[in-house]
């Protein structure tokens, strides 16, 4: 890319450069000795033409759309469209919640996403012993299609997007979704949306799992399977870096163990007979964006380069779109301090920044108050707001992948991503995603990098403004959001209600024919959505799966 | 005191946040503790007795997901039920500060909210242990 001579000139020059200016940092030091970034990489002083002597334009970046889509999947990006604002949401009751997400639509939110409670993300309905003291906590209640009516009452499924955050039970809650839009009429090629449907990432960070291992990629693959033919538009899986990160990975493992379950459901599901090109463009991502702007931005550029490599490279896919990563971003929740918790609307804007200039296609911004609760309609509104200033205010839009070219930034995405292929080699050598979580080897590599940031913030090494440094006394924040406790009561008797009505034998048909059809090799998502719309319970059609299939055991390393 | 301080470090509830409970329990063993780690998923019940069965001096519990009012008051009552009131009881996690005196009243000791610091729950396992 650069004229030999001229680059031999600069780097002569530049030596001169480096020794005039070691000679006064000797004598007036930097900050630091060392500099480096959240996965470890050393940040030099200054970044030149020398960094990326080796660039080729064609192979390295490419015109934005097209491969190996290092600036972006499409070729017009945001001066098209703006990314989709969609904020995670989801409390109490199906009643509550329906009113949160009507809220967020009349504030010009363009899609929306379901939080759901820990029972239901568990497979248990509120009256299960172990729903005790958690339903409606962190999300929704959803124990039957009777709530998941209510949730999307008078918000219409052929004109919104929405994405699930459900794993284990996807394919219940994705049938239940399907059966509300055929009473409205919608049918189910025209929905548009995500389900989670990760589950190798719960295993990793974030605990929601039912079943082992096999069970689960069988319903993942089986999942992937009936969309292709029903399901058209459906994002089948959301490929979930985001709690990866939050449990503690530096930006460089975020990339490596996302894509290793990626390589994994993409094994399973040709194991499972489906063609790569036939699943692959449905296939989406999930990532943070976290506090260091540039190495985000680098961060995600990178993993767009190297999945399009693995897809063509590794599974030999022919389809463009299989290659495309498109992702869904979060802003870092694990950054939002509880002290001074107005400075977390600063954070999350630099992050919504970073999310932006790495080419983000939709995106939930953290509200300033969710390091103390559930967080209130303003601060929402605000995180919002936050989204839309970048959208239309920065002018960071008006061109596709803005920071391309610069030294820095090209370096950094080199060293991200030929770190995430060692990782990846690992990880292959140990046998696969399943095999290196089995070993407890992810999730160790995970807790040493969170050990080691919490030991850099407890030596000073580290600052996070208003926590190790700048603090107040500070008096205790008011008007938090409070779930209200008699949700559980509620729910069941919801429950028990519908428990009466329905026609029980219909029910108890749908679930016999459910069990036997887990214990041969049919696609189950048939019968899981006879059985949704026989109105039988989230719990007792996780229930008769959990019988077949038995229970995941969590290996616990330390 | 001739042995180490045991601590039984658990995930109550439903919720699978456990990057808190990780960094606390490796603090405390780098602090010279035994710590036990139950994992996640465990029923108020499941702790008290890894708690006896490990002759645990402290039980230190983790919740993110709100169900901290339910949950550790519970632990408090069971550990009092089987005669093992002596083991003191500390959580963490994202718990608003309204919330707090009713679980120090509940027999909580102490309650560690984000942005703690591992050395000050270090410390006050230390200093407030009641077996000597």
């Amino acid at each position: 890319m650069f004229n030999k001579e001229k680059l031999e000139q600069m780097k002569k020059a530049h030596k001169e450069w480096e020794n005039t200016v070691t000679k006064a940092v000797a004598k007036r030091p930097e900050r630091k000795k060392e500099f480096e970034t959240s996965s470890g990489i050393a940040v030099k002083r200054v970044y030149t033409p020398a960094d990326i002597e080796n660039l080729d334009y064609e192979r390295d970046l490419s015109n934005p759309g097209d491969y190996p889509y290092t600036r972006g999947v499409q070729p017009t990006m945001y001066r098209g469209k703006f990314w989709t604002m969609r904020q995670y949401a989801g409390f109490a009751t199906a009643e509550e919640s329906n009113k949160r997400y009507k809220y967020l639509l009349e504030q010009g939110q363009t899609g929306l996403s379901v939080a759901f409670d820990l029972p239901t993300q568990i497979g248990y309905d509120s009256d299960h012993a172990l729903s005790e003291g958690e339903v409606g906590k962190v999300g929704v209640a959803i124990d039957s299609l009777k709530d998941m009516e209510i949730l999307f009452d008078g918000i219409p499924l052929d004109k919104v997007s929405t994405s699930m955050t459900i794993n284990a039970p996807a394919s219940v809650l994705l049938a239940m979704y399907i059966a509300v839009a055929e009473k409205q009429g919608v049918s189910s090629d025209q929905l548009s949306g995500t389900i989670q449907n990760d589950i190798l990432k719960e295993y990793i960070a974030r605990g929601t799992y039912i079943f082992p291992v096999g069970p689960s990629m069988r319903l993942i693959t089986n999942i992937f399977e009936y969309c292709s033919k029903y399901v058209p538009k459906w994002n089948t899986i959301s490929i979930s870096g985001y709690h990866i990160r939050e449990a503690g990975s530096t930006a460089a493992q975020e990339v490596a163990f996302t894509l290793a379950d990626g390589i994994a459901y993409v094994d399973a599901a040709i194991k499972a007979g489906l063609d790569v090109d036939e699943f692959g463009p449905r296939l989406s991502f999930f990532f943070n964006s976290h506090n260091e702007i540039l190495e985000e931005v680098a961060k995600f550029r990178a993993a767009r380069r190297l999945w399009a490599k693995i897809m063509k490279e590794r599974f030999k896919a022919k389809d463009p779109k299989s290659m495309m990563l498109r992702f869904h971003t979060q802003t870092a929740g694990c950054t939002l301090t509880a002290q001074q918790p107005d400075n977390n609307v600063v954070r999350v804007a630099m992050q919504t920044l970073a999310a932006v200039l790495g080419g983000t296609q939709s995106l939930h911004t953290n509200s300033r108050d969710e390091a103390l609760a559930l967080p209130t309609e303003d601060s929402v509104r605000i995180a919002l707001r936050t989204q839309q200033i970048v959208a239309y205010e920065s002018g960071v839009t008006e061109t596709v992948d803005p920071l391309a070219g610069s030294y820095y930034i090209e370096s950094l995405t080199d060293q991200i991503e030929q770190k995430a292929v060692e990782y990846l080699n690992k990880i292959d050598e140990l046998g696969g995603a399943a095999k290196a979580i089995e070993k407890g080897y992810i999730q160790k590599e995970i807790q040493d990098s969170a050990y080691k940031y919490q030991k850099e913030i407890e030596a000073g090494e580290r600052i996070v403004v208003g926590v190790n440094k700048f603090q107040i006394k500070e008096s205790a924040p008011k008007g938090l959001l409070k779930v209200d406790p008699k949700v559980g009561e509620l729910q069941q008797k919801k429950l028990a209600e519908l428990r009466k009505i329905r026609d029980n034998t219909k029910v108890d048909a749908a679930l016999e024919k459910l069990e036997n059809a887990a214990k041969g090799e049919d696609n189950l998502m048939p019968f899981i959505l006879d059985a949704v719309k026989a109105y039988a319970t989230l719990g007792e059609i996780c229930g008769v799966l959990r019988k077949v299939f038995g229970e995941y055991q969590q290996s616990i390393v330390l | 005191m001739d042995r180490p301080i045991r601590v039984v470090v658990a995930k109550p509830g439903l919720d699978g946040h456990d990057r808190g409970a990780k960094v606390v329990a490796r603090a405390l063993r780098d602090a010279g503790m035994e710590v036990i780690y139950t994992g996640l998923r465990q029923t108020p019940e499941q702790i008290v007795e890894t708690a006896i069965q490990e002759d645990a001096d402290c039980v230190a519990m983790s919740i993110l997901s709100g169900a901290h009012n339910h949950l550790f008051p519970k632990v408090v009552n069971l550990l009092k039920e089987r005669g093992a009131d002596d083991i003191l009881v500390v959580g963490g996690g994202v718990i608003p500060e309204d919330d707090i005196p009713r679980l120090i009243e509940a027999g909580i000791a102490g309650i560690f909210t984000p942005g703690t610091p591992t050395s000050v729950t270090i410390d006050f396992i230390k200093n407030n242990i009641k077996r000597k």
